[in-house]
């Protein structure tokens, strides 16, 4: 009895090593796919090494670093003034957004406090450049998709939030606007009505974007269920953002950290929801995005309307000296948690500066993310993790 | 009737230019009309403005930029058959529109000793786009290309089916494969004894209609349906390479096939050439075989086939696209299951009435 089995095995043993033999011969040899680092879905220069088999994506590589500028060291040799100007261009569509948390990291090793005033409009300003920025997202999304004339309209609406951001500072995308203890500017006269009615325009853009895209059943087939992201995964990945909260992930800077609520960022004075979605995938990565522009938009309405009145600009010294120390100060920026961690020895420049930038991390996911998807789902999965280059790359 | 004899090669000349005619002009003003103008509109912009009143000479300026362009061949590309893939795309739709009747004396090759199965010749040289298509994806020995040409080969083969049964059910009702015959079956025909308005058979064949239309963007290539050059993953497909004049003929084939496929889709489910009875009953003296036809004809399949195109176009800047397995499943699982039944119920009705 035990020799039959014995032979049945060393049968069926033969018998697959034969077939892993067959296998091994019939094997087409992978081939190996450069997505960039030029090439129209990667809008600026990242690069995807992707070995294929067929059109499945066996591994993905990202390779970055294409366009690093080195602002990390660059700071280092600039006085705290002088540095914004640098970094608003690390996420260039949001660039308003970018300074405010090296600002609040300076104020908070010099102790000082910005007036209720620069607070309120800052969060104004953070809250624009957030619409700016995912506006476009919204659109751009519909491109990788291939339906090309949502993108249109998002960058017609979009130059309504930016005239207006250009009408306070002055940039369309680099305000460097905002100032220790305060900001450069206070609001020019009529902006509150021309905001509102700019703001409309974007109310009307997502309910454009309701019905063009989200309720269409190509876009549904091409989002719902690809790019899957679990809580736990997206955690682990130090995913963050919409991002994370389409995951379910309920957790947003500017409800939850004390920069937000008040300490340098005026949430607490406004009334919003953070918008979560248990999916996970491609779809749920956009509707959490298109349910923040509206709330973005709430967001901005709530504040034109208790704007208070005082200073625009705390007492500052005139030659800025920061204490000797270290900071880290981090908000939700439009495309996720972006972080300054400032070392100051208490000279006129930093003596170091890390940036965490949202797409960076974001990125970190796609080699997990991308294995065993199809390359036309390699392109949706990677709009939908919406990244800039220059908040990848620095 | 015009009664000149020409010899055998004048003939050929001539229908050799009237064969440009047919596929040129159309193309450019399709794409001047739709590709530029009502996109821009579509997309909140004004389009070209400079080149012409209103941009109209826009595409003269082009076809002149990419006539300047260096002719690149990449270096690992089998010369031959790189050079030689855009003329077989072309080739294809020059040969679908030697059969498309434009008056009732007016077809390449038509009139008495025509071909009697125009459509099934039509439908049958419109699958050579695909050998120049997977040629052009072959030998560019690019990646983006072979990827797009296999993705067009594998789309284009499917949608051929429905294509094909699309048309089996105006051919059954028609009972001719003669297009010439299908245009006059339709202007014969009546809707329950009222024949003021002929009997165009977008109305009974509605259905054969829409799968024809929906399987003509598929075999264009155009969104929902542009995998093959999906220009946000494989940069532009099969064209990838291609540069210059290369580029241009397969330019001109894609909008010119546009245009042809509008033409068969006007001849058999519009009406072709003709117009409704009842307009010609209203002009005294006119006949439907009478020559005035042969220069009304044209202008007649023109307007038929521009608000044709002007779905093709209407739908191709709305739509996001289907990944390749799930426009091949709406190939196999919706399109050809409904062209079935469509020809079944179509062939019973024919038996019953």
């Amino acid at each position: 009895m035990t020799a039959v089995n014995d032979r049945e095995q060393l049968a069926y043993i033969a018998s697959q090593a034969a077939d892993a033999r067959v296998n091994l011969e019939l094997e087409a040899e992978g081939m190996t796919l450069n997505i960039g680092p030029q090439h129209p879905a990667t809008h600026g220069t990242l690069r995807i090494v992707l070995e294929l088999d067929g059109e499945q994506v066996i591994k993905a590589d990202p390779v970055m670093g294409y366009m690093h500028r080195g602002y990390e060291k660059l700071v280092e040799v600039r006085t705290y003034p002088q540095v914004t100007t640098l970094i608003n261009r690390i996420d260039w569509l949001s660039g308003f957004a970018n300074e405010v948390p090296f600002i609040l990291a300076a104020e908070k090793l010099m102790e000082i406090e910005a007036p209720e005033r620069a607070k309120h409009i800052r969060t104004l300003l953070f809250e624009m450049s957030r619409i700016a920025n995912v506006t476009l997202f919204l659109g751009d999304m519909a491109v990788q998709l291939g339906a090309v004339s949502p993108v249109f309209y998002a960058f017609r609406d979009r130059e309504y939030v930016l005239n207006q951001i250009e009408a306070v500072t002055g940039g369309r995308f680099h305000p460097n606007f905002d100032r220790i203890g305060g900001l450069k500017d206070d609001l020019p006269a009529g902006w509150i009505e021309d905001t509102k009615v700019a703001i409309q325009k974007i109310y009307d853009f997502c309910d454009e974007m309701e019905d063009l895209l989200v309720g269409n059943e190509i876009f549904q087939a091409r989002t719902r269920g690809i790019g899957i992201i679990p809580a736990d995964v997206a955690l682990s990945y130090g995913l963050s953002g919409a991002n994370a909260r389409a995951s379910g992930i309920d957790w947003d800077l500017r409800r939850d950290s004390d920069v937000g609520q008040g300490g340098g960022l005026a949430y607490d004075k406004v009334d919003f929801k953070v918008w979560t979605h248990p999916d996970g995938d491609s779809f749920a990565r956009y509707w959490v995005r298109l349910q923040e522009t509206r709330e973005a938009c709430s967001i901005v309405e709530q504040l034109l309307d208790t704007i208070p009145s005082g200073p625009i600009m705390a007492k500052v010294p005139r030659i800025i000296k920061v204490a000797e120390g270290e900071a880290y100060v981090a908000t939700e920026n439009p495309l996720g948690e972006m972080g300054y961690y400032v070392i100051s020895q208490g000279g006129l420049e930093p003596f170091r500066v890390k940036i965490r930038s949202a797409s960076f991390s974001n990125m970190s996911i796609t080699p997990w993310l991308l294995q065993g998807t199809y390359v036309p789902d390699v392109i949706t999965i990677l709009a939908s993790l919406y990244f800039i280059l220059g908040d990848i790359d620095r | 009737m015009i009664a000149i004899e020409l010899a055998y090669w004048q003939e050929a000349i001539l229908k050799l230019l009237l064969g440009f005619a047919i596929v040129l002009p159309p193309a450019g003003i399709t794409v001047y009309l739709y590709l530029f103008k009502m996109v821009s509109f579509m997309q909140s912009r004004l389009g070209p403005m400079e080149a012409g009143p209103y941009g109209s000479l826009q595409l003269v300026a082009e076809i002149g930029k990419w006539a300047q362009k260096e002719d690149i061949f990449p270096t690992k590309a089998d010369r031959f058959v790189y050079a030689a893939a855009p003329f077989v795309v072309l080739i294809s739709t020059f040969l679908l529109v030697l059969v498309v009747p434009f008056g009732p004396d007016l077809a390449i090759i038509g009139g008495e000793n025509g071909v009697d199965t125009g459509i099934f010749f039509a439908l049958a040289v419109s699958s050579i786009s695909v050998i120049g298509i997977l040629m052009a994806g072959w030998a560019s020995a690019s990646k983006y290309s072979l990827l797009g040409g296999l993705r067009a080969a594998g789309q284009l083969i499917a949608y051929e089916l429905p294509l094909v049964l699309a048309v089996v059910g105006v051919v059954i009702q028609a009972g001719t494969l003669s297009m010439q015959g299908i245009v006059s079956a339709q202007y014969e025909g009546e809707i329950f004894g009222f024949g003021g308005f002929g009997n165009p058979y977008f109305l009974t064949q509605f259905v054969g209609f829409m799968i024809f239309l929906i399987s003509v963007q598929a075999e264009l290539a155009q969104a929902p349906f542009d995998m093959p050059v999906a220009e946000s993953e494989l940069v532009t497909g099969y064209m990838t390479e291609y540069s210059g004049m290369r580029f241009l003929l397969f330019f001109i084939g894609e909008f010119a096939t546009a245009n042809v496929f509008a033409f068969i889709a006007a001849t058999l489910f519009l009406g072709g050439w003709a117009v409704p009875p009842f307009l010609v009953d209203m002009i005294p003296g006119l006949e439907i075989d009478s020559w005035a036809f042969n220069l009304i004809g044209p202008a007649v399949m023109i307007v038929k086939m521009l608000l044709l195109t002007f779905v093709v176009y209407w739908v191709r800047f709305t739509f996001p696209r289907f990944r390749e397995d799930q426009l091949q499943r709406f190939a196999w699982k919706v399109l050809i299951p409904i062209s079935l039944v469509n020809i079944a119920v179509t062939g019973l009705l024919k038996v019953v009435f």
